[in-house]
């Protein structure tokens, strides 16, 4: 394996500008979809809906949305735009003839992706600041947090895209793998309502951890097992981002 | 004379260069020395192995066997400094469709690390040089197929190589910019940039490059100056006779009894080397149907390469 280096930042600055030239084509996807998810069923069925401990449901679910929408954004600019990069406007193609090789382009393609969970996890944050959602000054955190989880969800992504014939392969990562998580992960109720193997099996789940450090940051409920969370988060996207650098090389330079 | 000063550089060098593709050979063990200064012609037909080729050369795909070295230093190891130095136009394009003109050249300068003002200023330049100014905020969509082609071009000048990749750099482009580019490539050469010219166009070949290997099957068949290629394969006349199917057995006879140097296909033979004084004493019929024509590096390309279809 070969390692990336600082002229990774070449294609995160290209992506960030190309980004910023079209945010209002993306904006709906990383802003409004969370606040109507929050809105619907915060306020929506919630309403029916009495937490254990007198929380309100609402104050339940924005950390779930905060880390599931994190995930959404480094997953979909990881695979469909990244993908669209790759194959159809051969732009790694042609930033691979400059200085920078394959390993610059993925790792400015995973920390782009990383940078729109940042966001996407900032903005839904301020959000529930406003609504009066978050009661812990550990919530400063949590956009560190959004950008860790997006190495992750990125690093996944990339490596899928990969491998990848064609881009309707992304069905099956979405239909099969990150809708799943979306609503097993704890996102929507507490995991302890299944059984303990669903419960252990949850864990596979690379959500899991990230919604539960989200919901321990805005509740202030720091606590020490919380790091094994943490562990999880870093190992899995560690992996990840190494295979990625492999596979991607494979792919792009046959 | 300053002792030395006669020495050659050797730009580009490879050695029993192979490239597979799981058990298609692509590139079979080409030995190349490519100089300082000089336009490099290679020719194939498609399927040939040039692209492979020069992926290998510009350190964007990996040889399977043998090694590469540019400006005398190992490419596998200094790929980075390499690439730094070169600049390569593809035959596919691969322009950036989410950027504006402008754009797409700024950010490639980028990638070189050259810095903002002056990466604008160059870019104002090649813009103005491929006279695409009037371009400059438009959409990549917007652009005909040949403006994409002048933008590419454009854009491999941005880090002023000193080596030049182009693959097929005028195809698709109409007399006028063919002309360009063709004026702006001997420009780069009498300024010491080495070229290395990938293109299917004969005249191009013949126009700008000081030396062509032409390649067939993964193997360079013949290396030479263009000139030294005609006289040798197919002398400075060819001529051409078309003949009836009926009477072709015939007509082959006469040319194999005359000791001829001779091709044919369909309906038509071809006659290399064509001896002024020996034909205008053979066949009667003949002398007077042939039409001779000066040879070009096109006859020299069909003779090696055959007349039928590779792929």
């Amino acid at each position: 394996m070969k390692l990336f280096s600082w002229r990774f930042i070449r294609v995160w600055q290209r992506n960030k500008d190309v980004f910023f030239k079209l945010w209002h084509s993306e904006a709906p996807g990383f802003v409004a979809e969370p606040l109507i998810v929050l809105i619907a069923m915060g306020f929506g069925l919630g309403a029916y809906v009495t937490m254990v401990e007198g929380q309100r449901y609402i104050e339940f679910l924005a950390p779930g949305i905060i880390a599931a929408y994190a995930m959404f954004s480094a997953s979909f600019e990881c695979t469909y735009a990244s993908f669209v990069r790759m194959e159809f406007q051969k732009t790694f193609d042609a930033i691979i003839t400059t200085p920078l090789n394959v390993e610059d382009v993925i790792a400015g393609e995973i920390f782009w992706g990383a940078t729109r969970s940042f966001m996407t996890g900032t903005i839904i944050l301020v959000i529930a600041v406003a609504f009066q959602l978050v009661h812990s000054p550990w919530a400063v955190l949590i956009p560190v947090l959004a950008f860790l989880e997006g190495i992750m969800f990125a690093s996944i992504a990339i490596c899928y895209t990969s491998i990848v014939p064609a881009i309707y392969s992304f069905n099956y990562y979405f239909t099969l793998f990150i809708t799943p998580m979306f609503l097993l992960s704890g996102v929507f109720f507490p995991l302890d309502s299944f059984s303990e193997i669903v419960q252990g099996l949850s864990w596979l789940a690379p959500l899991t951890p990230a919604v539960r450090l989200t919901r321990a940051l805005v509740n202030g409920d720091i606590q020490l097992e919380l790091l094994w969370s943490l562990a999880v988060i870093v190992l899995v996207a560690a992996v990840f981002f190494s295979i990625s650098l492999v596979t991607m090389r494979r792919r792009l330079t046959v | 004379m300053l002792p030395g000063a006669d020495i050659i550089m050797v730009m580009i060098k490879t050695k029993n260069l192979n490239k597979y593709y799981k058990d298609l050979l692509a590139v079979d063990n080409v030995n190349l020395e490519i100089e300082e200064g000089e336009c490099f012609g290679l020719l194939g037909t498609n399927g040939a192995g040039k692209t492979s080729l020069i992926r290998m050369l510009t350190a964007v795909s990996p040889p399977t066997r043998g090694d590469i070295w540019v400006g005398g230093k190992d490419l596998k190891t200094y790929s980075r400094q390499i690439k730094a130095i070169v600049g390569v136009v593809p035959q596919i394009d691969n322009l950036d469709l989410d950027l504006t003109v402008r754009e797409n050249l700024v950010t490639f300068a980028r990638y070189f690390s050259i810095p903002r003002d002056e990466a604008h200023r160059r870019s104002t330049e090649v813009l103005n040089l491929f006279e695409l100014e009037v371009k400059r905020d438009s959409n990549i969509k917007e652009l005909s197929g040949g403006m994409k082609r002048r933008l590419l071009l454009a854009r491999g000048f941005l880090n002023l190589p000193r080596i030049l990749v182009l693959d097929e750099p005028t195809i698709g482009l109409d007399p006028q910019a063919r002309f360009l580019v063709w004026h702006k490539l001997t420009e780069l050469k009498s300024r010491g940039v080495t070229e290395l010219l990938c293109t299917q166009n004969m005249e191009e070949a013949a126009t700008l490059c000081d030396r062509v290997a032409i390649m067939h099957l993964g193997k360079i068949l013949t290396l030479d100056t263009p000139s030294n290629l005609v006289s040798r394969y197919v002398g400075k006349e060819v001529g051409e006779i078309e003949v009836n199917p009926e009477e072709m057995d015939r007509t082959i006879r006469v040319m194999v009894s005359n000791g001829l140097d001779f091709e044919y296909a369909g309906n038509r033979i071809y006659v290399f080397h064509v001896p002024v004084d020996k034909f205008s004493k053979g066949p009667a019929d003949l002398s007077a149907r042939i039409k001779r024509r000066a040879a070009t590096l096109e006859d020299v390309f069909l003779r090696l390469t055959g007349r039928s279809l590779v792929e």
